[in-house]
């Protein structure tokens, strides 16, 4: 056990799975060197350019080396390096990985993971910066999760891997450089699962990504005034934990949904419209949503700085829900 | 005629077409009837490609399929009743009823299954092919796509990393002259699509795709190259759809004229078969005729099995979304 940031945790999840079980293999962008990230530091060197697969820039065939690779029996580990660039290998994601298991009738298993890297990283600019994680939730045949710190992040990504389903695991690239204690040894953190990351009695933030970085911060904030919030996570997006998250708004009666992708049509709605199905009777103010306006990420600063939603978002949400 | 090629692969070869041929006019009709529910994209005219290709397969080695794909399965050992079974919406099919025309598949036959996008295969041929040559087998992986697909940039992707890589995969382009209901000058400004394999760094080979002897002989090639290791082929089949895009009609199109048709149609690649094994006295016309006939009645069988299959319980609904 010892303190690493998510990069490094990720990078020791490969090898120790890699290390495991011969038939996993990494493809993706600039692999070779590490990856643009450092996630896959150390893997060529030490598994070769068999396992690990430096391909063209070219996401759609990158993904069908994983959708083939899984449907006869590896199990590949495929790297998007970010997330914006999913919008190339759409057809072979949406169309063919995620549909394939059903449209032939249960005949392949498909244990594919399709890593990448979301979100606002100082003015990266509409292309790079995009959080699409409710895209894929929308998609039946594909879980989806998305971890907030290196923790999780190692024992999610040895899940996903043995996992026999295809896996979007997504990492925040402002969670990347941050740090937990993380065991040396390989295991499974289970998809599927929510975390309470902070246990509180008068508001419930269930929070996603970065995000939850930002709402452990606020409830600080409100703690030092007297309000505590409870901080969820729920690290897999789909399936969604959904218990976890009415169970603890059955016991604090409100609730801020807070995330960093656009706020309209977002995973915040989902679990939002949940929360007023199953738990209407529990609530005593209506569900509030975090997340970032209607447009496109803009690149100069100053806008992004508007855009990102952030600490001070979440506080005025929980600042509607819970009167003064 | 190649003389040596054995008289029992070149009776195999024509058995597979004939097989093709017979079921897909059988199920022309069931849809007619209204036996089979959605869109039909007969393989009727283009049964040389199949067959001349799916020959020198074995169950280890991977297709991926198109969705004009019953002829693929066929040739690759499929059976009757449970690909009518699957076009009919059964529980007994091979998907399930899931899938249907556009996603019938056997994987145990080495199918990656028929596939509704167009282009969608060649990633996923691409991808099993890198299995293959990662677990240092000499199997090979067979992706079938058509004039119509070669424009999509998921083929210009695979093929790049196909060749990059030196995999076993042969891309076979079923050139049928039209994509949908848009003629090859209409739609790209080359003639042979295998003119791309030097841009991909391959191999390109233009065959009659009518001729199932001239198909055999040349993805023989394709295929001991790819087994060898020493990378995939582009082999492009100049071949007809004597149905329209969709169903049962063939003649009275707008997009193409009948005198178009009836040309293709005088070089049909069953008649070209038949006439070669009788002049060859491999094969009477009496014997090609009790091949008909006895295909025939597997297909009558299937279509009563079809018939006398249960449909799918509303439990199948909810499963096979997740393993």
């Amino acid at each position: 056990m010892s303190e690493k940031n998510m990069t490094v945790a990720v990078a020791e999840a490969l090898d120790q799975e890699m290390d495991r079980d011969p038939d996993v293999f990494v493809a993706g962008e600039d692999v070779r060197v590490g990856g643009p990230f450092g996630t896959d530091a150390g893997l060529h060197q030490k598994y070769g350019d068999k396992r690990v697969v430096n391909t063209a820039i070219s996401e759609l065939a990158l993904t069908g080396i994983g959708v083939g690779a899984a449907a006869v029996g590896l199990r590949p580990v495929i790297e998007i390096m970010i997330m914006d660039f999913v919008c190339v290998a759409m057809d072979q994601i949406v169309n063919q990985m995620a549909k394939m298991k059903y449209m032939l009738g249960g005949q392949p298993t498909l244990p594919i993971v399709l890593t990448t890297h979301a979100g606002i990283d100082s003015s990266s600019a509409a292309q790079h910066s995009g959080t699409l994680e409710a895209w894929f939730c929308h998609v039946p045949g594909l879980k989806v999760v998305m971890p907030s710190n290196a923790y999780d992040a190692k024992g999610l990504l040895i899940a996903s891997i043995r996992d026999d389903n295809p896996v979007i695991f997504i990492s925040n690239k402002r969670c990347l450089q941050t740090s937990t204690e993380v065991p040396d040894v390989p295991y499974e953190v289970p998809l599927g699962v929510a975390d309470v990351k902070r246990e509180g009695d008068d508001v419930t933030i269930v929070a996603t990504g970065r995000m939850v970085i930002d709402a452990l911060e606020a409830a600080e904030q409100l703690a030092a005034e007297g309000v505590s919030a409870e901080v969820i996570d729920p690290r897999t997006l789909s399936p969604l934990d959904t218990d976890t998250i009415i169970r603890s708004v059955q016991k604090t009666n409100r609730a801020v949904v807070a995330q960093e992708a656009v706020q309209f049509c977002g995973l915040g709605a989902e679990i939002a419209a949940t929360i007023s199905d199953q738990a209407f009777d529990f609530l005593d103010a209506p569900v509030k949503r975090v997340g970032a306006p209607f447009t496109p990420v803009p690149f100069a600063p100053v806008l992004e700085d508007i855009y990102l939603p952030d600490t001070k978002a979440i506080l005025a949400a929980v600042r509607e829900v819970i009167p003064a | 005629m190649s003389t040596d090629i054995p008289n029992e692969t070149l009776l195999d070869i024509h058995r597979r077409m004939v097989r093709i041929r017979l079921f897909e006019e059988a199920a022309g009709k069931m849809m007619e009837n209204g036996k089979i529910p959605g869109a039909l994209h007969l393989y009727v005219g283009e049964e040389a490609v199949a067959s001349g290709v799916m020959v020198h397969l074995r169950n280890t080695d991977w297709v991926t399929s198109t969705h004009r794909g019953h002829g693929h399965l066929i040739a690759k050992g499929g059976e009757f009743d449970r690909m009518m079974a699957e076009l009919f919406g059964c529980a007994t099919g091979y998907n399930k009823g899931k899938g249907g025309s556009m996603h019938i598949c056997n994987m145990e036959l080495g199918m990656l299954g028929a596939n509704g996008i167009v282009g969608g295969g060649p990633p996923i041929a691409m991808g099993a092919g890198f299995s293959n040559k990662f677990r240092g087998t000499d199997d090979v992986s067979i992706s079938f796509f058509g004039d119509g697909a070669s424009n999509e940039g998921s083929v210009h992707e695979a093929a790049n990393m196909a060749a990059l890589y030196k995999l076993p995969v042969v891309f076979v382009c079923e050139n049928n002259g039209y994509g949908e209901y848009t003629p090859q000058r209409n739609h790209q400004a080359i003639v042979d699509v295998a003119d791309r394999a030097a841009g991909y760094g391959m191999p390109g080979v233009v065959v009659d795709g009518m001729d199932a002897i001239a198909v055999y002989e040349a993805a023989g090639q394709a295929i001991a190259r790819a087994r060898a290791g020493e990378g995939p082929t582009l082999l492009e089949c100049k071949t007809y759809r004597f149905y329209d895009h969709v169903g049962v009609r063939g003649m009275g199109m707008t997009y193409r004229t009948d005198e178009e048709l009836e040309q293709w149609m005088q070089r049909d690649p069953i008649q070209l078969m038949e006439q070669r094994l009788a002049e060859q006295e491999i094969l009477s016309a009496e014997e090609a005729q009790a091949v008909h006939d006895e295909i025939a009645g597997q297909v009558e069988a299937a279509v009563e099995f079809a018939n006398s299959s249960p449909m799918p319980e509303p439990s199948a609904l909810l499963e096979d979304v997740y393993a």
